[in-house]
C-alpha cells in the first residue's frame, strides 16, 4: 500500500469566503498563493510545508470533508450540520474563524401579531390546519437543519417547502407561509414584511476550519496536521 | 452481505429462508384462524396521505420517492395505514378484521443499526362491537403468533388515562385541544401543561399591545394587525384576529391550580404490576377534584374489565406490568397499548406489540361518518423472532 498523499486543505475558490480565508491564514504565517487572481482552481500553501492547497467551491467542501478526500476544509457551519449526516462523527472543528457570519432563523409575517414565539407557531400550524384542511408550509432550503430544529421545539404539524433561492419572496408569493432561512442583516426581511421569531435563531453559523476524522492519514501528514493545529493553536503570529 | 436481512444473517436463501418461509406460514395460520381475511397492500403509498396524518417527520423516517403521473409516494413504513385504507376502499360499512405479511422500509438515523428493511406480520381488527373483548383478544392473538420459543416479558399501556386526565382539569377547550396534540411529544406536553399553570410568565410588551388591542373592540384589534404590515400569504387577517381574540380569552382564564397540573403529571407516572397500577390510578383519582375524578371514571372502569377479559382468556392480568405512559411515543394509538419484549435479548426490537387507534380511522374516513370506526391491530416480527428463537437455542 502506498503512502497515503500529503495533507490536504480545501479552500473556497472565490468570492468574499476565499479573501477572507486567505487573509485568516496569513495573519496566522501561512500563505495561500496564486488563489487570489488565477481562474486556474491550483495554488499551493507557503510559511508551512506538507500542505497541498484544493481550491474547490464552498459548497463542494462539506461533501469532500465527509468523503475524506480533503484532511481540511474551510466552510460554513451551517452547510456542515445541513449537509452532513450525523457530522460530529465525521468532523471536527479546528477553529471557528469570526467570518462569514450567518444567522439561520425562522420568520413569518409580520402582520402576524399573535405570533411571537415557535410555540406560537404551533398553535398558529394547527389553527391553520384547521381553517385550510393543509399543513402550513414552511419555505427553505435547509431542510435537515429545519426539521431537527422543529422537532426538538415539539413542532408537528407543517410541511416544508423546497426553495433554493430568493426565499424571503415565497410567502408574498403565497408558496409557503413562513420561511427558515440564512440572514445577515435583517434587511432583506423587513422589506418583505416577515419578521424573526423571538427564540426562532437556529443556529448562528460562522466560516470554521474543519478536520475530517475518517481522511486517511499517513505517519508523515500526521506529523504534519499536528505542526499546522500548534501553530493555529498559537494564534495571530 | 447481500443475503443478510434483518436480525438474521444469511436468511435470504437457502435453508435460512426456508425456516423463515415456515415460519411466517405458521404466523399466518395464527391469524387466519382467528378469522381474518388475508390482504396485500402495495408497497408503495401515496406520500401526501402519510405526510397530512403524520407531519414533516415522516420524511426523516420513510422512504420518499416520485413518480411523473402519481406524484409522492413512500414505500409503506408500516401496515397500518395501509390496510385502513383497502377496508375503506371495500366500503368500510361493516366490521372486518384482516391479516397480511410482508416488508416494510424505515429510514434510520446514521449510524443506527436498526434495519431499514424488515418483515412485518399483523391484525388489523376495525368496527368490533366490544373493544374491551376486542383488545383482550388481540393481546391474545399476538402473543400466541410470537409462539412459545422463547420466554416473553410484556408491556402494557393505555392512552385513554392520559386523554381523560387531560378532560378532568376543567381547562379552556382550546388548552385541552393543545394538550391532546401533544400528547405523543412528552417534553411538549409538559411544558404546554406548565404553561397554562400559575406560574405562566407574564405577556411581552407586544403581547401586552396585542392583548389591549383585543380588549379595545374589534376594530381596533384590526387597525393593531393593519398598522403591523401589509397582509402577507394565505394566513388571513380574520384568523390572525382569531387567534388574538383567543389569546386574549386564554389571559384572562384563570390559571391551572398546581394540584391539577400535579394531578395530570402523577396519573402519567403510574406504573407497575397491572393491579397495583390500576389501584394506584384509582387512589389517585379518589384525591382529585370531583371533574377530575369524573373523567378517569369510566376510564378505569374499562381498565378493570380489560384485566378481567384477560384473566378470562388465561393472562395473569394482575401481574402484567403497566406504564401509563407507554404507547406516547407511538403516534395514533390512543387507547391500550402493549408489547412483548424476548426476555434476555436486548440487541432485539421488541418481537411484536399493538394497540387501538380509533381516532385515526376517522381522520381516514372510515365507518358511517356517525363517528369513528373502532380499530385495535397488532403486528410481529418474523425475523426477530426467529433470531431470538435461536439465541434462545444456543
Amino acid at each position: 500500500m502506498t503512502e497515503p498523499a500529503a495533507l490536504k486543505l480545501g479552500v473556497p475558490s472565490k468570492g468574499r469566503l476565499r479573501d477572507a480565508t486567505v487573509a485568516w491564514f496569513a495573519a496566522r504565517g501561512i500563505g495561500i498563493e496564486n488563489a487570489a487572481s488565477s481562474r486556474e482552481y491550483a495554488g499551493h500553501v507557503t510559511g508551512i510545508d506538507g500542505v497541498d492547497l484544493v481550491l474547490l467551491s464552498a459548497g463542494e467542501i462539506p461533501r469532500e470533508l465527509a468523503a475524506g478526500r480533503i484532511h481540511l476544509g474551510v466552510t460554513g457551519e451551517d452547510l456542515v450540520h445541513e449537509k452532513i449526516p450525523a457530522w460530529q462523527d465525521r468532523l471536527r472543528p479546528v477553529a471557528r474563524m469570526g467570518f462569514g457570519h450567518a444567522d439561520l432563523i425562522i420568520a413569518v409575517p409580520t402582520s402576524w401579531v399573535d405570533v411571537e414565539t415557535v410555540a406560537d407557531l404551533d398553535e398558529a400550524c394547527a389553527a391553520f390546519r384547521a381553517m385550510h384542511g393543509q399543513p402550513l408550509r414552511i419555505a427553505t432550503k435547509y431542510h435537515a437543519l429545519a426539521r431537527g430544529f422543529l422537532k426538538r421545539a415539539g413542532v408537528a404539524d407543517y410541511r416544508l417547502v423546497d426553495s433554493q433561492g430568493a426565499t424571503e419572496g415565497v410567502v408574498r408569493n403565497q408558496a409557503a407561509e413562513a420561511i427558515i432561512d440564512i440572514t445577515s442583516s435583517g434587511e432583506t426581511l423587513a422589506a418583505n414584511h416577515l419578521k424573526v421569531l423571538s427564540d426562532g435563531l437556529i443556529l448562528a453559523s460562522q466560516a470554521t476550519l474543519w478536520l475530517a476524522l475518517d481522511a486517511p492519514l499517513g505517519p508523515r501528514a500526521a506529523r504534519d496536521l499536528d505542526r499546522l493545529t500548534q501553530r493555529l493553536r498559537d494564534g495571530a503570529a | 452481505m447481500a443475503a443478510h436481512r434483518a436480525y438474521l444473517p444469511g436468511a435470504r436463501m437457502g435453508s435460512g429462508l426456508s425456516a423463515l418461509a415456515d415460519e411466517l406460514a405458521r404466523i399466518a395460520g395464527v391469524f387466519a384462524a382467528s378469522g381474518a381475511e388475508t390482504v396485500e397492500p402495495a408497497a408503495l403509498q401515496p406520500a401526501d396521505l402519510l405526510l397530512n396524518l403524520y407531519g414533516e417527520d415522516i420524511r426523516a423516517r420513510a422512504y420518499l420517492t416520485d413518480d411523473p403521473v402519481d406524484g409522492a409516494l413512500v414505500l409503506r413504513p408500516d401496515f397500518t395505514v395501509p390496510v385502513a385504507l383497502l377496508h375503506r376502499a371495500s366500503g368500510a360499512l361493516s366490521p372486518a378484521r384482516y391479516t397480511y405479511q410482508g416488508p416494510i422500509w424505515r429510514r434510520q438515523a446514521p449510524g443506527s443499526a436498526r434495519p431499514t428493511e424488515y418483515l412485518q406480520a399483523g391484525v388489523e381488527s376495525f368496527g368490533d362491537p366490544d373493544p374491551i373483548a376486542a383488545d383482550a383478544d388481540m393481546f391474545v392473538l399476538i402473543r400466541d403468533a410470537l409462539g412459545g420459543a422463547v420466554p416473553l416479558r410484556a408491556m402494557t399501556g393505555d392512552l385513554s388515562v392520559a386523554l381523560a386526565a387531560i378532560r378532568g382539569l376543567e381547562a379552556p377547550d382550546r388548552w385541552v385541544a393543545a394538550l391532546r396534540r401533544h400528547i405523543w411529544r412528552p417534553a411538549r406536553f409538559r411544558a404546554v401543561l406548565e404553561g397554562y399553570g400559575p406560574d405562566r410568565p407574564a405577556p411581552s410588551e407586544s403581547r401586552a399591545a396585542l392583548l389591549a388591542a383585543v380588549a379595545a373592540g374589534p376594530d381596533a384589534l384590526d387597525a393593531h394587525i393593519v398598522a403591523a404590515a401589509p397582509e402577507a400569504g394565505l394566513r388571513a387577517r380574520a384568523e390572525i384576529a382569531g387567534r388574538a381574540t383567543a389569546l386574549a380569552q386564554d389571559a384572562a382564564a384563570p390559571a391551572l391550580a398546581r394540584a391539577r397540573i400535579a394531578f395530570v403529571e402523577a396519573a402519567l407516572s403510574v406504573r407497575g404490576p397491572s393491579g397495583d397500577a390500576l389501584a394506584a390510578l384509582r387512589a389517585l383519582a379518589a384525591d382529585a377534584p370531583a371533574a377530575a375524578a369524573a373523567a378517569m371514571s369510566p376510564v378505569l372502569d374499562a381498565m378493570a374489565r380489560r384485566l378481567d377479559a384477560l384473566d378470562a382468556r388465561g393472562v395473569d392480568a394482575a401481574a402484567l406490568p403497566f406504564d401509563a405512559s407507554f404507547g406516547r411515543a407511538l403516534e395514533y394509538y390512543d387507547g391500550f397499548t402493549f408489547e412483548f419484549c424476548a426476555v434476555g435479548a436486548a440487541h432485539l426490537p421488541p418481537l411484536g406489540g399493538g394497540g387501538r387507534y380509533d381516532a385515526l380511522t376517522m381522520r381516514l374516513g372510515l365507518g358511517d361518518g356517525s363517528g369513528a370506526m373502532r380499530a385495535v391491530g397488532g403486528v410481529v416480527r418474523p425475523e426477530a423472532m426467529l433470531a431470538a428463537a435461536r439465541g434462545a437455542a444456543s
